[in-house]
């Protein structure tokens, strides 16, 4: 029955179970991708870029089959997606869609850029607080206390 | 104000009356001394990175509250650094022999590690090019001497202000006292963007210059500093810019009668000796301060103060 959904406005395969993460900002999902090691996880992930959204200009979309992403996983989505929507799909159903949630912290995630921080001298992980200048998302480095735009994290913990 | 246990990593972290706290009671010291305030508590005193004003005047202050010192002031000279240990097992392990930590390391945030490593307060005497609040403090309670207020001055800030911890530490202290600000420096050394984010948030005036002659007239306070030749990656780039501010007695001639010329210190050649015998000159005076402030902050941290 989903298969047959022309009018559907995703241009992308539907899926029967999984994770679709919707309004991710244009150019994001691909860093989504190798943030969440979703290209290594085995799952069938299918992205799709510059969909035209309906609240203002372009959007990138994700969608996993089979897999339902963790809270961890959708905190890590928040970090370059603050706005994305989360769908949780089974048997070709949304059972549940919510907003991800801009945690106080981002722990664990992302090495701090700044070589001289000492997150990238020492074995403790960087942690970042967001911050906002108007709506521009900034990531502020508890340790160095040094202001990063989203897309300058992009060196990923293992 | 009860400041037992409490770290001093970052000004931010510091309220104005928290600030205007030590102050007091910085000039409670000052005026009496209590050289058995601190008896059979001991500091450590780590200096992963030279120093000596601030590892001194820590320690000097410690020793005139009664104090025990325990410490090294290179890292090559403690086993940990060349044995590859990292910070953080160093210091929860000097925690268990100290009442009282302070340090300064050439890692940004380094203080900030410390401090999660161990339950003793840590005293940040610099990070990197990061912060350096207990020179602000002892720089707030100079500005205070000389002004008789910390509110609505002309302040100055002239040199290295990208790589110059005490210039961001200081900039963002007195965004508290609604001041004016002058930033002079070359524009490849003017200062970060996450200062001058903080300030706009706090809405402080303030503006950049290049010339110490622009703004010199207009001041209360001329901060100067020395440009950091060891936080330049490149030399020729530091060559470029070593004697762009050489401060001069013929300068002086139009200043208000106030104006006060501070100095972290040390200075290489940005202050020529024949200022020091002039009025404005205050650098020295300020250096002194450090010891009643950290006085202050070691009575203060340990709970003996409130």
């Amino acid at each position: 029955m989903a298969n047959k959904q022309p009018e559907r406005p995703f241009k992308v395969y539907t899926i029967k179970e999984g994770t679709v993460i919707d309004h991710i900002p244009r150019g994001r999902a691909i860093e989504i991708l190798r943030m969440l090691k979703l290209v290594d996880s085995g799952n069938f992930v299918t992205m799709g870029s510059n969909f035209k959204s309906k609240k203002k200009g372009y959007k990138d979309i994700i969608k996993i089959e089979g897999k339902e992403l963790t809270p961890e996983e959708v905190n890590q989505v928040a970090l370059l997606a603050p706005k994305a929507t989360i769908n949780i799909i089974r048997d070709y159903k949304i059972v549940d869609k919510f907003v991800v949630e801009l945690p106080e912290v981002f722990e664990d995630m992302v090495k701090c850029p700044n070589p001289k921080c000492i997150t990238n001298m020492d074995p403790q992980n960087a942690k970042f607080i967001p911050t906002f200048e108007g709506k521009e998302m900034l990531l502020q480095c508890v340790y160095c206390e040094k202001l990063f735009k989203p897309e300058e994290l992009n060196e990923y913990v293992k | 104000m009860d400041f037992k246990g409490k770290d001093i990593i970052s000004i931010p972290d510091i309220s104005k009356q928290e600030i205007d706290h030590v102050l007091a009671i910085a000039a409670k010291m000052k005026k009496k001394p209590n050289p058995s305030l601190l008896k059979d508590k001991v500091l450590a005193s780590l200096f992963y990175e030279p120093s000596t004003r601030t590892r001194l005047s820590f320690e000097t202050a410690a020793e005139r509250l009664g104090m025990r010192v325990i410490g090294f002031a290179e890292a090559g000279v403690s086993s940990s650094g060349k044995k590859g240990e990292s910070l953080h097992d160093s210091i929860k392990n000097i925690g268990l022999y100290a009442d009282v930590i302070a340090m300064r390391h050439p890692a940004e945030g380094s203080a900030r590690l410390a401090s999660e490593a161990t339950d003793k307060p840590i005293l940040n005497g610099g990070d990197g090019a990061n912060q350096h609040p207990t020179q602000t403090l002892l720089d707030l309670f100079t500005i205070k001497e000389t002004q008789k207020k910390l509110s609505g001055l002309d302040i100055a800030i002239v040199g290295d202000l990208k790589f110059g911890r005490t210039t961001h530490s200081l900039a963002q202290a007195l965004a508290y006292y609604n001041p004016r600000l002058y930033f002079v420096a070359p524009e490849a050394l003017q200062m970060p963007d996450h200062i001058l984010k903080f300030l706009k948030k706090n809405k402080v005036k303030f503006s950049q210059h290049e010339k110490i002659e622009n703004v010199i007239n207009k001041v209360d306070i001329l901060y100067m500093t020395r440009i950091q030749k060891e936080r330049f990656p490149d030399p020729l780039e530091y060559e470029r810019v070593k004697n762009v501010y050489v401060l001069t007695e013929d300068m002086l001639e139009g200043v208000k009668p106030n104006m006060k010329v501070m100095h972290p210190l040390p200075r290489v050649d940005e202050i020529e000796p024949s200022v020091d015998k002039t009025k404005h000159a205050y650098y020295f005076q300020q250096a002194e301060n450090g010891l009643y402030v950290r006085q202050g902050l070691l009575g203060l941290v340990l709970g003996k103060l409130k």
